[in-house]
């Protein structure tokens, strides 16, 4: 493993009375599958928006490549290199799948009213590029033989595989992941692996949140454990499911 | 679009034909259908702005009329002896377009936070704003001329040809709302072509994406706060374009012209023919311009001939006709005669 792409120091996030994060730091390496696991209502999620700058923080600071990173809005955080899916899935639904992915490429292109409008050559020449670059992204997610279907005419699979797209887009640092393998079948699930581990071979790193034990344990290089929105144990797959505190507090007694 | 086929290309060049001839099918009829027509090609015009704001961006606006009127007064200040000021139509009108962009640029900016009902209701104020400015700016200086309005406004002048008055080309008697028709369509055509590229560009995207899922956008990249305002400063500009042109074939402006209902009707043009889709668009604006008048000209005679007398008031029919007409097509067609599709590729190209 090199170096470190996000460092995460101190994030305190309350709403109201409810501390929903709480002095979590964390640290993600460059290259590698990070799993965020947790029970329902840890703050996994919460700090997912943090993260990508969709809820302010109350404290704490983050670090991407070695400088400060600005949460105030989402678009610099995806200009930065942060790329997320969202847990129930948030695409266009009334766009085809090509031109979610396309919607993607925004924050890499320049294209204002005026190229547009008189079809300039560099916006001609930038519209063909991005288009390319989206039919490639659906055929690397294995999806193109639906790029002209309506995203909400999409099966649940397939949805998933398209956000996924749309986050490559960005061309991400850091891809997040928020419970992707949600309501998949196993076979889903199995075809979802083989992509997420064919996205951490091209470089990309990976933070991922999920429910699915097996699928966290067997894919990530580390694996944070928040529970009460607190971070109670960062480590390789193994040693965390040896954790007294994280069987205790998540794994029960099925881990065997 | 890239590649017509043949076909398109006929049934294109036999639209053109029909809308070239037009206006002299019409004036045959007599010149009042002209000016209607006239009236309804401005009507397209400001339902493909307001498409851009809420059929595009999905930012519901009901004070649109209000860039309308700015663009309106910026035309008769600059071209009335209101101030003694002529300057010529071509100069304006860009000035117009300006000012009602900033104008969409002022009612976006503290609005950007709200959406859907909310943002109608802001929008409404601000149309409603709007106008009483231009009722109450004749005091202390006389900018507006209040409730009175603004006349003598100086009609298009085109070097020697002045749009008020008639002229004979080649045995056809070109009277001034011909002229009119004609300029409109350039204008149409221009806009139609600026929002079909707009639409299919990267902007356009971004437009459509905050309609969809705003927080997606967001995380995409998009920064929601410039296209939208974007979406608002594009969408007004238009409406200061069909504002101007608008005091300049009317000859006269007033406050009056821009209450809320004409708002209404312009969204109600957009949301009829179909949210997002130009054609759509077109074909709602026309409908709901011709449709009234229509009714204007038949209802009379027909209770005339039925009944002897007149039982219900044109004006009052018109308007319940007009109602019945949009709740059914909010029933049956809740997307609109003529939804936006995005299978275009899908449907010309065939499965591949």
């Amino acid at each position: 493993m090199t170096g470190i792409l996000l460092e995460a120091r101190c994030i305190d996030k309350r709403f109201g009375g409810v501390q929903a994060l709480k002095d979590v730091s964390l640290t993600i390496r460059s290259g590698e599958i990070y799993g965020l696991i947790g029970p329902n209502g840890a703050g996994k999620t919460t700090l997912f928006n943090v993260f990508t700058g969709l809820y302010p923080r109350d404290g704490g600071e983050v670090m991407f490549c070695g400088m400060p990173l600005r949460l105030e809005s989402p678009h610099e955080v995806a200009a930065a290199g942060i790329a997320r899916t969202f847990q129930n899935i948030r695409l266009f639904g009334n766009m085809t799948a090509l031109e979610n992915v396309m919607v993607g490429r925004h924050v890499r292109t320049r294209a204002g009213v005026f190229g547009a409008i008189l079809r300039t050559r560099t916006e001609r020449a930038e519209e063909a590029a991005i288009r390319r670059r989206a039919d490639e992204l659906l055929h690397y997610v294995g999806i193109a033989d639906r790029a002209d279907d309506l995203a909400r005419h999409l099966s649940y699979g397939d949805q998933r595989r398209l956000e996924i797209a749309r986050a490559l887009a960005t061309e991400p640092k850091l891809l997040a992941l928020d419970e992707p393998a949600a309501g998949m079948n196993a076979t889903e699930t199995a075809a979802l692996r083989r992509l997420i581990e064919g996205l951490r071979r091209d470089g990309l790193t990976v933070l991922l949140i999920e429910h699915d034990v097996k699928l966290v344990m067997g894919l990530c290089d580390r694996v944070a454990v928040l529970d009460y929105g607190e971070k109670i144990a960062e480590d390789v797959p193994e040693s965390v499911r040896a954790n007294p505190k994280v069987i205790e507090a998540y794994l029960g007694t099925s881990t065997t | 679009m890239m590649n017509m086929g043949s076909r398109e290309k006929l049934g294109l060049a036999l639209i053109a034909i029909a809308l070239i001839a037009l206006p002299f099918v019409l004036a045959a009829a007599g010149t009042a259908w002209v000016r209607i027509t006239n009236f309804a090609v401005l009507f397209v015009l400001l339902s493909l702005g307001l498409n851009i704001v809420v059929g595009f961006a999905g930012l519901l606006d009901l004070g649109y009329v209000a860039f309308y009127a700015v663009g309106a007064y910026v035309y008769a200040l600059l071209a009335s002896p209101h101030f003694g000021l002529h300057l010529p139509f071509w100069v304006i009108l860009p000035i117009g377009a300006a000012v009602a962009c900033l104008a969409g640029v002022i009612l976006g900016a503290p609005t950007l936070r709200l959406r859907g009902d909310y943002l109608a209701i802001v929008t409404l104020g601000f149309g409603e704003i709007v106008r009483i400015f231009m009722n109450n700016l004749s005091a202390p200086i006389n900018l507006t001329n209040g409730p009175k309005g603004i006349n003598r406004i100086d009609s298009f002048q085109i070097g020697p040809i002045n749009f008020a008055g008639s002229d004979t080309l080649a045995g056809l008697v070109f009277s001034g709302p011909i002229k009119y028709y004609y300029f409109l369509m350039l204008v149409l055509l221009i806009v139609i072509v600026i929002n079909r590229r707009l639409q299919d560009s990267r902007i356009g995207r971004a437009w459509v994406a905050i309609r969809e899922d705003e927080i997606a956008a967001k995380a995409s990249g998009i920064n929601t706060r410039n296209i939208k305002l974007l979406a608002f400063a594009m969408g007004a500009s238009f409406g200061g374009i069909a504002g101007g042109m608008f005091a300049a074939m009317q000859t006269f402006v007033s406050p009056e012209s821009f209450v809320l209902n004409e708002s209404i009707m312009v969204l109600a043009m957009v949301v009829l023919g179909g949210m997002g889709n130009i054609w759509g668009v077109i074909a709602g604006a026309v409908l709901l311009s011709f449709v009234p008048e229509l009714l204007r000209y038949t209802v009379e005679p027909a209770q005339m001939a039925l009944f002897g007398k007149l039982l219900v008031d044109p004006e009052v029919l018109r308007m319940l006709v007009f109602g019945l007409a949009l709740v059914l097509t909010m029933r049956f067609r809740p997307a609109g005669l003529w939804p936006e599709t995005r299978h275009r590729r899908e449907l010309s190209e065939g499965r591949v």
